[in-house]
């Protein structure tokens, strides 16, 4: 089974506070890893180092193989990592069709042409349709993405995510915030993400994570307590002590 | 297929040409035949437009909060003044674009200070930049003419047909189509995949690094170019003015851009010529009422329409306008300006 | 060996007047992230107060001082809640044009109420002259100047460090969220610390009458040192501007003394230098907001 994304003994301080400690992660190639952990294990810190918006006090990073420790958050992408952000971040004046026509452009290496006008290439038209058809903002791509409702704002945030068509996933608790209706959209994409995309998904909600993951790692206070497949980790102790008072 | 079409269209439809701007276009050009009188100050009203376009660049569409951009203005203008003074360059069309690359060299050594930091730095940045420019010029005023002014500007027919007259005639139609020219130019520059990047990482420059967008090379590019923009409407302005003087890196040509800038908005390409206009319009009013304190009311100016808004300043001001095109074309026909409140 | 110790001495002078004119500004933005480019309009005003008493209504200087303190700081109040209070939330952009606007505007008030000429202070005798210290000249102007600011600087960082008010404001700064949750009026701390800072600046701006030099084109060109003042000292503190303002005090003087031709250059180089190493400036952190 070959790596998709490793760290190795990563840490990260914050003055003091040690929030990231000793950090040895594997996540396999075209695996559903969940990571999880009680609020303020440091799941989001983990992400941005992976993703180089935060770079760690120590310790490696490898994205198949090569170490991407110092390299820029656009470089990594380019090398297909993508991630979605815990909280929507997203163009409030550009719409889902600017958007996504941007990340597909970018993926394309078109990003930089300066004399072409948008919208005259049919390579990327087509992708941009494609994508907004498989999320359902076919009928709102021409608004403005602040206008939005919320649960369109998550979707597009999953889709610019997967137009970068990446080879690593990071979802940062793509059901977030969504109400009860349309959580089911936000989960049937994320079950559609093709085989050999390798997901690491952040969640709280523990339907979501148990039907989606094949392997769970648990983070506490920023170190690993236990990783297993998700039947091993529901019946580990030391997790549910964890857990203990938090709604499951 | 139809998903298909329908992107290709709406991604197509905002880069195509509003009648409105056609007709823009053409009345500049018939100033030119309307108001023989009054080429000098149409020309300045140019010169001001092409400025603050090269700010609309970066403040409208990358977001940059500049207060130094004089000092391209002053570099392209120093620059057309030497090469004329001391006959190095003596063609104008060739010497603008010499200026204007002076500049541009200067827009990219300084664009990887403007990069870095939060927008009170850059401002201060900017701003640093300009008046040590400023002072270098009071420095080396044996090169510079100091508060004087070069001297020994003259200037000779533009590809050797169009002398430069003495009403301006000749001036007014050169900087209007050097704006044309460069305004075309920037059209294209905004409408494409480059351009659009540039709206991203104004809106969320995190999201933008995060689909692949390399940030910093892209601010780079954009501030150089603008750059190049400040720097020719620095040589037009020595060119047909044929004077050149400290004034150009003062801190009130930028106070005045930033002024423009607010009045005619920013982020759809017109709001630095309108507002140049406007401007313009204001300031020789102010000027007749009270020669000395005209100063006062531009600052009034300023204040009203931040505590107003701008957002709300545009829609009230274009209520009328857009009623009468409602009338004349249907409801598609009505002008709306993009709102980008600036970062 | 003594030309150094005069330019030290003098240095430290012209630092110390500008930490007490831009401390205030370095408050407003460390404290409610808001740009202020009309600060040096309140130091002009309390400058030009204090002309007025003393030249024309015949206060005696020291008696002037505190007056050009609370004029400032009641116009300050007065524009707070009537302008001010509306642009917290705007964007810098908004927040310089709005500035730079009323700087506009003051300038050409002053200019068309006391005309355009530089403007003096009468001073007592006591002020004026130098001191013969081992032949370092201690100009008595400047020594008092030392006196006060140094006084003034004393006071705020023990108002800052031991009262309760310096408490409110230290966690305003520090992340106005959580202060307001901890049930600090935020607004209120602010509105008060505005038109201190406003009231410290017209006291500067009186006391620099006869350094800097006031006339109604003194806010446009001072802007600039209090902004790097503020920008290189960062503020999240007033530790850092207090040290920046010595930097740049002495750093002018001894710029102008030993390289007369490149005068200003120093000053705008050091700036630049020092931003791009640390774009919060040197003891600045980007705060919580």
């Amino acid at each position: 089974m070959s790596i998709a994304l490793e760290t190795r003994n990563l840490e990260k301080h914050f003055g003091g506070l040690r929030v990231t400690r000793d950090l040895s992660l594997k996540v396999f190639t075209g695996a559903r890893h969940a990571l999880i952990g009680p609020n303020g294990a440091g799941k989001t810190t983990v992400i941005n180092q992976l993703t180089g918006v935060l770079a760690p006090t120590s310790g490696r990073i490898l994205l198949e193989g090569q170490d991407i420790t110092d390299l820029p958050v656009h470089a990594r992408v380019l090398r297909g990592l993508s991630r979605t952000f815990q909280i929507n971040q997203l163009y409030p004046d550009l719409t889902p069709l600017e958007t996504i026509g941007l990340a597909v452009s970018e993926r394309l290496g078109r990003g930089g042409d300066w004399w072409r006008r948008m919208g005259t290439r049919d390579d990327v038209n087509i992708e941009i349709a494609e994508t907004l058809g498989r999320f359902r903002l076919l009928d709102v791509m021409n608004e403005a993405t602040s206008t939005l409702p919320y649960g369109k704002q998550r979707l597009l945030e999953l889709a610019v995510a997967i137009a970068a068509k990446p080879r690593v996933l990071l979802l940062d608790e793509p059901a977030a915030g969504v109400p009860e209706g349309e959580r089911k959209d936000i989960l049937a994409a994320v079950a559609a993400l093709p085989r050999d995309v390798t997901v690491l998904l952040i969640e709280h909600d523990m339907d979501l994570v148990f039907s989606f993951a094949d392997r769970i790692s648990v983070l506490v206070s920023g170190a690993l307590l236990t990783e297993g497949a998700p039947d091993e980790v529901a019946r580990d102790p030391q997790v549910k002590a964890v857990y203990l008072g938090e709604a499951a | 297929m139809t998903a298909q079409t329908d992107v290709a269209y709406h991604a197509r439809r905002h880069g195509r040409w509003h009648w409105s701007e056609i007709a823009f276009w053409l009345f500049l050009l018939a100033c030119g035949f309307i108001f023989p009188s009054r080429y000098l100050i149409m020309t300045e009203v140019v010169r001001l437009a092409l400025f603050a376009l090269s700010l609309d660049l970066i403040l409208g569409y990358a977001g940059i909060v500049s207060l130094g951009h004089a000092a391209f203005f002053g570099v392209g203008a120093y620059a057309a003044g030497l090469l004329s003074a001391h006959g190095i360059i003596t063609e104008p069309i060739l010497a603008l674009v010499v200026a204007g690359l002076a500049a541009t060299v200067l827009g990219f050594a300084t664009s990887f200070l403007v990069i870095r930091g939060v927008d009170l730095t850059r401002l201060m940045v900017t701003l640093g930049i300009a008046l040590l420019l400023e002072a270098l010029a009071e420095r080396f005023s044996d090169i510079t003419g100091g508060t004087d002014g070069l001297q020994g500007i003259d200037m000779q027919p533009l590809l050797g047909l169009f002398a430069f007259d003495m009403f301006g005639k000749t001036g007014f139609f050169y900087a209007l189509a050097v704006l044309f020219l460069l305004f075309l130019l920037a059209r294209r520059i905004v409408y494409s995949p480059f351009g659009l990047s540039l709206r991203a990482i104004r809106n969320n420059p995190l999201r933008a690094a995060a689909i692949g967008i390399p940030v910093n090379r892209r601010l780079i590019a954009i501030y150089t170019i603008a750059a190049f923009y400040a720097g020719v409407a620095g040589a037009l302005f020595t060119q047909t003015t044929q004077i050149t003087s400290l004034d150009v890196f003062a801190f009130d040509r930028s106070a005045d851009l930033m002024l423009m800038v607010v009045i005619g908005g920013t982020g759809y390409l017109y709001g630095g010529l309108l507002g140049a206009a406007i401007f313009k319009l204001l300031q020789v009013g102010f000027s007749t009422i009270t020669p000395q304190y005209w100063g006062f009311w531009i600052g009034l100016v300023l204040v009203v329409i931040v505590l107003v808004g701008r957002a709300r300043i545009h829609a009230a001001a274009l209520f009328l306008p857009n009623l009468v095109l409602r009338q004349i074309g249907g409801r598609k026909a009505v002008v709306a300006l993009s709102d980008s409140e600036a970062p | 060996m003594t030309s150094i110790l005069t330019n030290l001495f003098d240095g430290v002078a012209y630092g110390m007047l500008l930490f007490v004119l831009a401390c205030g500004l370095a408050v407003t933005l460390g404290l409610m992230n808001f740009v202020n480019l009309a600060h040096g309009a309140f130091a002009m005003a309390g400058g030009y107060v204090c002309a007025i008493m003393v030249n024309q209504q015949g206060w005696p200087f020291f008696a002037a001082l505190p007056l050009a303190f609370v004029a400032s700081a009641v116009i300050g109040i007065v524009l707070e809640r009537t302008l001010y209070r509306h642009l917290y939330a705007r964007s810098h952009l908004d927040q310089v044009l709005f500035s730079i606007g009323l700087a506009f505007m003051s300038v050409a008030a002053v200019d068309y109420i006391m005309g355009s000429s530089r403007i003096f202070i009468n001073l007592p005798d006591a002020l004026q002259g130098q001191f013969d210290v081992f032949g370092v000249g201690i100009g008595r102007y400047r020594l008092m100047i030392i006196v006060i600011c140094g006084a003034l600087t004393a006071l705020l960082q023990l108002v800052l460090a031991k009262t309760r008010f310096g408490s409110r404001l230290r966690a305003a700064v520090d992340d106005p969220r959580a202060a307001s949750g901890l049930g600090i009026n935020v607004p209120q701390v602010f509105a008060f610390t505005f038109a201190f800072g406003c009231g410290l600046a017209g006291l500067g701006g009186a006391l620099s009458a006869e350094i800097l030099g006031l006339d109604p084109y003194f806010p446009l060109k001072f802007m600039i040192y209090f902004l790097i003042v503020v920008t290189v000292g960062g503020s999240s503190s007033i530790t850092g501007p207090f040290l920046a303002s010595l930097l740049l005090g002495i750093g002018d003087v001894a710029g102008k003394y030993y390289v007369p031709k490149m005068g200003p250059f120093v000053i705008y180089t050091m700036m630049i230098v020092i931003l791009i190493w640390r774009p919060n400036g040197l003891f600045g952190r980007t705060a919580a907001r």
